[in-house]
């Protein structure tokens, strides 16, 4: 393989891993700090995808699209943490996998009833259609870079607010001991809230700057469901950093297993999670 | 609800009544003259299929308290073995072909549950699916093994054996109702195997690994080696009903390996109660006969699924047997119910 198809297999991987990240962060953070598991969180993906899919048809622009859609995803996750989540923090992990399982059917028909069965490609802004040329012969599309640069911006925005802001310290002492933080007389339900919300817009957003290269169909859920499971394993559950590493590790694998070994492509990133499960039971980072 | 009260392992008389009840009409209907019958054979087949499904997981769940989000891939996998088993040409013996599916699925299970029985809580829950969608995506992928539209059971097993019958069949399984009993007897036979293991010593370990895993280790119980045991015996169980709902339908797709199924059977248990097998059966036949009832409601029926498992869980965290035993508790049926409490009591000593 010569460098210039190294790199574009690099940066594939590297995109990946970012847009896996965003996913599983949000997962880990939802988890690690109010201890729910969640099957959903794909369903948020799919949503924001279709999200992006019918706003930036009707605004005729993607980037306003993108705005919208996010904020109507946070305003969503706020409404299902106080409807159904808030309830099942202190139940049974098995619980939470029934609710979350409940959910998706229903997110599956709520997508179906608003906007049908079809898959649908979404148009890339005019002014990132183009590519970087990178030999005589090939070149890399300046979107995907894009992509992996809002992915970064955020991961580098989410540990801001998680090591650098009042808010974000709070979000800590609720991780580590809710009850004493909440008789410090900090609010740890709009805490709660605001993790969730955090969680689902990322999810939601992933889903929305990946449509132009994805498209958009009704099992995107699912699939991407099972990737941010193995990242999360992998990483560590409730470790942000933990999230990052492996999900970079994951894509990486994962791209150039594609490329190099296609025929036990699909299986390799599971043999990955084996082989640490060996090893770090518990995954990577602790929390 | 925590997986720790499953205190239905002894039911109250007049459930059991009810259940047994429930057991004759079962095994009287094909002999009631419906309209439809030959359908409604098939329905109860199948359900009696999963309900088989069912108990092997609430093996796992119910008893050892090991959430498990992929085990249809045992079930799958021995399904696929009967349609790789079967030529084209004939029916392949039922005598060596179900041991056989049965014992790869346990392989199956004893290969991955030696990686997954390490992991506790979440993580369990999350690598079963992970390692079951691993499966799924093997098969889907590959056209070798049949790809996403799946493969044929071109024959029901045969039931001949050579040397006794020379050629013809001991019961003919092509056959609706005989199909239908010999569903029946695999489902009293595993339960009451399995009855015979919740209450053996391994059992009792089991349920005692459930309620505290670190007390266990503490008495000295290689806590791993348990779970293992119960993860592959659980997964071989579950081939069984795989290998029948191949038989059965004639036809195995990836489907039958993948999360959803694994999630209906969790929800399966749930439904019906979990620790007890009698609960998975119920909980088995009720959620088939919902989806049915749903499927033919609205095509936008996931809607009616999904609010429904979703107002189980906030409502009914113990099932439906948990129903029925608080429903009698409070009419006062006490006197049946004090043997259960009193051994449950002696095992938190």
């Amino acid at each position: 393989m010569d460098f210039a198809n190294f790199l574009i297999q690099m940066l594939n991987g590297l995109q990946y891993g970012l847009l896996l990240f965003m996913l599983a962060a949000g997962l880990t953070l939802i988890f690690g700090i109010m201890g729910v598991v969640n099957l959903a969180h794909g369903s948020f993906y799919m949503l924001g995808a279709y999200m992006a899919w019918s706003l930036s048809a009707q605004f005729g622009s993607l980037f306003l699209a993108i705005v919208v859609g996010a904020a109507l995803s946070v305003v969503l996750g706020l409404a299902l943490e106080w409807a159904l989540f808030r309830h099942f923090y202190k139940r049974d992990h098995l619980d939470q996998v029934l609710l979350t399982f409940g959910l998706i059917y229903i997110f599956e028909e709520v997508r179906s009833l608003l906007w049908g069965d079809d898959v649908h490609a979404v148009q890339m802004p005019e002014m990132l259609n183009w590519s970087i040329p990178l030999t005589d012969t090939l070149s890399y599309p300046v979107y995907r870079l894009v992509m992996s640069g809002i992915c970064i911006l955020l991961a580098i925005g989410l540990y801001l607010l998680i090591s650098k802001t009042r808010l974000g310290m709070k979000i800590r002492a609720g991780a580590f001991n809710r009850d004493m933080t909440e008789a410090l007389g900090i609010n740890i339900r709009l805490i709660h809230a605001v993790v969730f919300a955090l969680g689902v817009g990322l999810a939601a957003v992933a889903g929305m700057i990946a449509a132009p290269i994805s498209s958009v169909y009704p099992s995107m859920g699912g699939s991407v469901l099972i990737m941010c499971f193995v990242v999360v394993v992998i990483g560590g559950i409730g470790s942000v950093r933990g999230a990052l590493i492996s999900a970079l590790l994951v894509g990486l694998v994962d791209t150039f297993g594609k490329v190099l070994v296609p025929q036990v492509a699909g299986m390799l990133v599971y043999m990955l999670m084996a082989a640490v499960l060996l090893y770090k039971p518990e995954g990577l980072f602790k929390q | 609800m925590s997986a720790a009260s499953a205190h239905l392992e002894q039911l109250p008389r007049s459930l059991q009544f009810t259940l047994g009840l429930g057991a004759v009409a079962l095994a009287a209907f094909p002999f009631i003259g419906v309209d439809g019958q030959d359908y409604y054979i098939q329905m109860l087949s199948q359900m009696m299929i999963l309900a088989i499904f069912a108990m092997s997981l609430d093996l796992l769940q119910g008893v050892t308290g090991l959430v498990s989000l992929g085990h249809a891939a045992f079930f799958g996998l021995a399904g696929y073995a009967l349609a790789f088993i079967t030529p084209d040409t004939g029916p392949v013996s039922l005598w060596w072909s179900l041991p056989l599916a049965a014992a790869g699925a346990g392989l199956a299970a004893l290969v991955i549950g030696f990686f997954v029985v390490r992991t506790h809580g979440i993580y369990f829950i999350m690598v079963t699916m992970a390692f079951a969608q691993m499966i799924f995506y093997l098969f889907f992928d590959n056209k070798s093994l049949g790809g996403s539209d799946g493969i044929y059971v071109n024959f029901k097993p045969s039931t001949a054996i050579a040397g006794l019958t020379g050629g013809a069949e001991l019961f003919d399984l092509e056959n609706k109702v005989t199909f239908f009993y010999f569903t029946f007897v695999v489902l009293l036979l595993v339960y009451g195997f399995l009855r015979r293991v919740l209450f053996s010593p391994f059992g009792r370990t089991l349920a005692g690994i459930r309620v505290n895993e670190h007390r266990m280790r503490a008495m000295g119980y290689g806590t791993m080696w348990y779970k293992l045991t119960a993860f592959t015996l659980a997964g071989a169980l579950a081939g069984v009903a795989g290998y029948l709902w191949a038989a059965q339908t004639g036809f195995v797709n990836p489907e039958l390996l993948g999360f959803h199924l694994s999630a209906h059977a969790i929800m399966m248990v749930i439904l019906g109660g979990m620790g007890n097998f009698a609960g998975a059966i119920v909980g088995a036949f009720a959620f088939e006969y919902l989806m049915h009832v749903f499927k033919d409601v609205t095509k936008h029926w996931q809607l009616l699924m999904g609010s429904f498992i979703v107002l189980v869980v906030i409502l009914a965290p113990r099932g439906l047997l948990g129903l029925g035993q608080s429903l009698l508790n409070r009419m006062g049926n006490r006197a049946a119910t004090a043997p259960a409490g009193a051994e449950e009591r002696k095992q938190h000593v």
